[in-house]
């Protein structure tokens, strides 16, 4: 595993090597960097050219250049980064960094949300195949798929923003309205429930009375101007969570695990109050630590519990925990939101269609966590839309196929109860073959998403390498190409090893 | 599929064996093919279970009708079609540029008729799509059938040079090659250009595809009986294999299509694929996306032609998987529909003839020893 490993690491620097001298080349052919100054009619035109070709060394043929720049690429083993300049002489690193910051904020959540959507997705349409819900979800994948995310960024930007936006002033749905959003719910619920012809018609009546309940309050107590989750919600809400970790994880007839449960949504409520003092100066170090404080407790409170398999107590602990944990930083987050709609800046139009933060906005964590959250609003649900599509095709296809091996079929001989046969058997071996995707598109993510930056106006990568392209501008660009591509060829390694790892059928040579 | 198999199926279909469940569900299965597959070639075969699926039939006729639609409005070029407008002209406006019986798509701010500019749109699509995956279907066969048939340092020259071309992103090179492009030829010749240079770039994930094929492949009996009896390695190769593995090609090229068509709207909308004066379905949406509170028709028709053809691509690609997949026997929604209301709670249909079995699928087998001929890269 290391002698392939590194054979495979010392075989990607040659493909990094070749592949970069072939794309500054290009770069190089593409456009000369000294065009806009021989057009321009500056008096001191000459100068100018003269000290552009000093700072880019203009005056060495490309391919050679191409090892000059190497060499300062190669410094950053010495301890001395170089990646050139730009045109306007900011260093490219100090621009990477900006960019890559840029994307991650806007493509980290779309592809997490993309995933676990995408992939529950797939397994609830394969669990359920042929059902008119598999054809839904089917058509709807394939929509999605098809649909070009400049069209569909438009539409989101025209539509959904600026539609939400002038819904706050008045924010009261109207009657129809409400029917009609809880009778699509209630129709969901039913299909996606299965067991008896009575429980299933029992799960859409609740999603219908549930959505219809849920937007008559939304509505009558103006919850989009003074949102708030408190005690009144996070009791059920966590209750809600607890029983469906226990019953993902270990089955309701697990006592133990769900009395874990519990008690973790017990600790969540009564953190609750303490936690709000500290919360008021609160820094994203501070949330990432009370994420795990209580992640940590639930694994603890789970192994405590004892019982048969204490690590399926201790696993509903955790994700109770987080879930709890969320609840609250949620709820801290709609503290702060009448604050912010208020905002001189924002004026009462919280989701706004470009840019990636408003600018001179003056505020604490949360405020400045919720608009960097409504910036990026839009953006992630095109990208989710899209990538979406992909998962759930793919963990359906992986689900079906698991479904129909021998193995399953024993386990159900032997009495495994669906629960069981579906979570433990069938699920994870069907996420062996996403995880390699998953890694691959890992590896793609910080190339950014151009149209989708470009749109929405955010200084990423692919904005960065379209916009240095357009300029004639040779070292972002190859910058922008060395990043993406080293993690490509990495996470294409990761890949590969975890597939192996995941598999033991799947064996690399050495 | 060769013809030995289906002998050696109908024998074995014949004879029964053990009575367990597995092995009723194996004769049954090989039974059921046997029938279907009596007498008939493999691409017989798979265009009668095409044939059966509605959707992608009604898409490929959707399709068909698209691209009709966009030849005979507007003509090709200088034979002329049966629309009064042409997509560079500037027309006064009618009805304040509003779709109209003159403009049924309506006019843009200066006057051009939409109508004929998104036809060009769909022209200039199809001629790249089919471009980009007529050179890369090609390429990739050939660089991954001969990776895949010869092994050894063929193989490592040719999938090294795969890789590189792999990681760098697709979007930034085609972004590099268009521009290039786009400086050196003029009027349709950018069209085609651009199609050429994307194509050149979009073969490899075809190419790893074809050549996991063709080292499953190049092991089997038949392969043997061919060089024993003295083919030529090219014999082989076109003659031989290649036909073998044209469903997996067949599929990915389709799919293909659907992503080049997002490739090249995305690329024309950032303005690396074709420019004014001539039109794509991406570079409509893009220079008309601004306007789209006053005149929403410019941004709406471009849009939903992008997605009506990549969706119907999409639609006759699973069609075709479907139909070359050997898993997926006699599709009939009703019927898995009841096999899946009994099979939610007892889990597989008792009877095995019911079932979309896995067990003797030969594709199937070697798909999934895919993973292990990674390792010899």
């Amino acid at each position: 595993m290391l002698m392939y490993s590194v054979r495979r690491l010392i075989t990607a620097v040659f493909i990094l090597l070749g592949a970069s001298f072939l794309v500054y080349n290009l770069v190089a052919i593409a456009g000369n960097p000294l065009e806009e100054l021989l057009v321009s009619n500056s008096p001191n035109k000459e100068q100018l050219i003269a000290q552009r070709v000093e700072a880019l060394n203009l005056d060495v043929p490309a391919p050679v250049r191409y090892f000059m720049w190497l060499g300062g690429v190669l410094g950053c083993f010495a301890g001395q980064c170089d990646f050139g300049q730009n045109l306007a002489g900011t260093p490219v690193t100090q621009l990477l960094a900006n960019a890559i910051y840029q994307t991650l904020t806007l493509v980290l959540a779309s592809t997490i949300l993309s995933i676990l959507i995408g992939v529950s997705l797939g397994i609830v349409s394969a669990l359920r195949q042929y059902s008119a819900l598999d054809y839904t979800v089917t058509f709807a994948s394939f929509l999605f798929f098809s649909l070009p995310s400049f069209w569909i960024a438009v539409l989101l930007k025209e539509f959904l923003a600026i539609g939400f936006n002038d819904f706050l002033r008045n924010p009261v749905v109207t009657i129809p309205t409400t029917l009609l959003i809880s009778l699509v719910a209630g129709i969901f619920w039913y299909s996606a429930s299965f067991g008896k012809q009575r429980t299933r018609y029992l799960m859409g009546l609740v999603g219908f009375l549930l959505t219809a309940g849920m937007i008559v309050f939304v509505s009558a107590t103006q919850w989009f101007l003074t949102p708030f989750l408190g005690i009144p919600f996070m009791l059920p809400l966590g209750l809600g969570a607890a029983v469906l970790f226990t019953y993902l994880v270990a089955g309701l007839r697990n006592r133990r695990a769900l009395g874990t449960g519990l008690g973790m949504v017990l600790v969540g409520l009564i953190a609750y109050f303490p936690l709000q003092g500290l919360l008021a100066q609160a820094t994203l170090l501070m949330v990432v630590i009370i994420l795990a404080v209580f992640m940590a407790l639930g694994w603890v409170l789970g192994l405590l519990a004892g019982g048969y398999d204490r690590g399926q107590g201790a696993r509903v602990g955790l994700l109770t925990g987080l879930a709890m944990a969320l609840l609250i930083i949620a709820d801290r987050f709609m503290q702060a939101w009448p604050e912010y709609i208020s905002n001189s800046r924002i004026k009462g139009r919280p989701i706004p269609t470009a840019n990636a933060s408003t600018p001179n906005l003056q505020g604490d964590f949360w405020v400045l966590g919720i608009d960097t959250m409504t910036h990026i609003l839009l953006p992630t649900i095109a990208l989710t839309l899209i990538s979406l599509a992909s998962y759930s095709r793919f963990s359906r296809a992986s689900m079906l196929e698991i479904m129909n091996q021998d193995y399953i079929r024993t386990a159900r001989a032997k009495g495994v109860s669906e629960r069981a046969v579906v979570m433990k058997h069938a699920f994870r071996n069907a996420l062996i073959p996403l995880a390699t995707i998953i890694a691959m598109d890992i590896g793609g993510i910080i190339g950014g998403a151009a149209i989708t930056e470009r749109i929405f106006a955010f200084k990423g990568m692919g904005t960065l390498f379209l916009d240095s392209l357009a300029h004639t501008d040779p070292n972002p660009v190859m910058g922008v190409f060395l990043v993406t591509g080293l993690m490509a060829l990495i996470f294409n390694l990761v890949a590969d090893l975890l597939y192996s790892a995941l598999d033991p059928r799947v064996r690399v040579k050495a | 599929m060769s013809s030995q198999e289906q002998k050696s199926s109908q024998k074995l279909a014949k004879e029964p064996t053990t009575e367990t469940t597995a092995m009723r569900a194996v004769e049954t299965n090989l039974d059921i093919r046997a029938q279907e597959s009596v007498g008939k070639t493999q691409g017989q075969i798979v265009r009668k279970r095409f044939r059966q699926n509605t959707g992608a039939v009604v898409s490929l006729i959707i399709l068909l009708l698209i691209f009709l639609l966009s030849i005979t409005s507007i003509g090709v070029g200088p034979i002329p079609g049966w629309w009064r407008y042409n997509y560079n002209d500037m027309h006064p406006i009618i009805n304040g540029a509003a779709p109209n019986a003159q403009h049924w798509f309506g006019q843009d701010a200066t006057g051009r008729d939409l109508f004929a500019m998104t036809m060009r749109g769909i022209q200039n699509t199809f001629l790249v799509v089919v471009l980009i995956t007529g050179i890369a279907g090609f390429l990739g066969v050939l660089f991954g059938g001969l990776a895949g048939y010869y092994r050894g340092w063929v193989e490592a020259v040719i999938m090294r040079f795969t890789d590189m071309i792999i990681i760098i992103p697709l979007m930034l090179l085609t972004a590099v090659l268009g521009k290039l492009a786009g400086s050196y030829f003029t009027g349709v010749w950018n069209t085609v250009m651009f199609g050429v240079v994307v194509g050149l770039l979009f073969w490899s994930s075809l190419a790893r595809l074809v050549r996991a094929e063709f080292l499953t492949l190049r092991e089997r009996e038949f392969v043997d009986a061919a060089r024993l009896a003295g083919a030529s390695d090219m014999r082989i190769i076109f003659k031989h294999i290649l036909p073998n593995a044209i469903g997996v090609v067949t599929v990915s090229i389709s799919l293909m299509m659907s992503s080049a068509i997002l490739t090249e709207t995305g690329l024309s909308y950032l303005g690396f694929g074709i420019k004014a004066p001539d039109w794509s379905l991406g570079s409509l949406i893009s220079a008309n996306q601004s306007a789209f509170a006053t005149r929403p028709w410019l941004f709406w028709f471009p849009g939903l032609f992008i997605l009506a053809i990549s969706l119907a691509i999409n639609f006759v690609g699973d069609g075709l998987r479907d139909a070359f997949d050997p898993r997926q026997k006699k599709f009939n929604p009703k019927k898995a529909k009841e096999r899946t209301a009994h099979s939610a709670e007892n889990g597989l249909g008792i009877d095995g003839s019911q079932q979309a079995s896995v067990q003797v699928s030969p594709w199937q087998e070697q798909d999934k020893s895919q993973p292990a001929s990674k390792s010899s890269s």
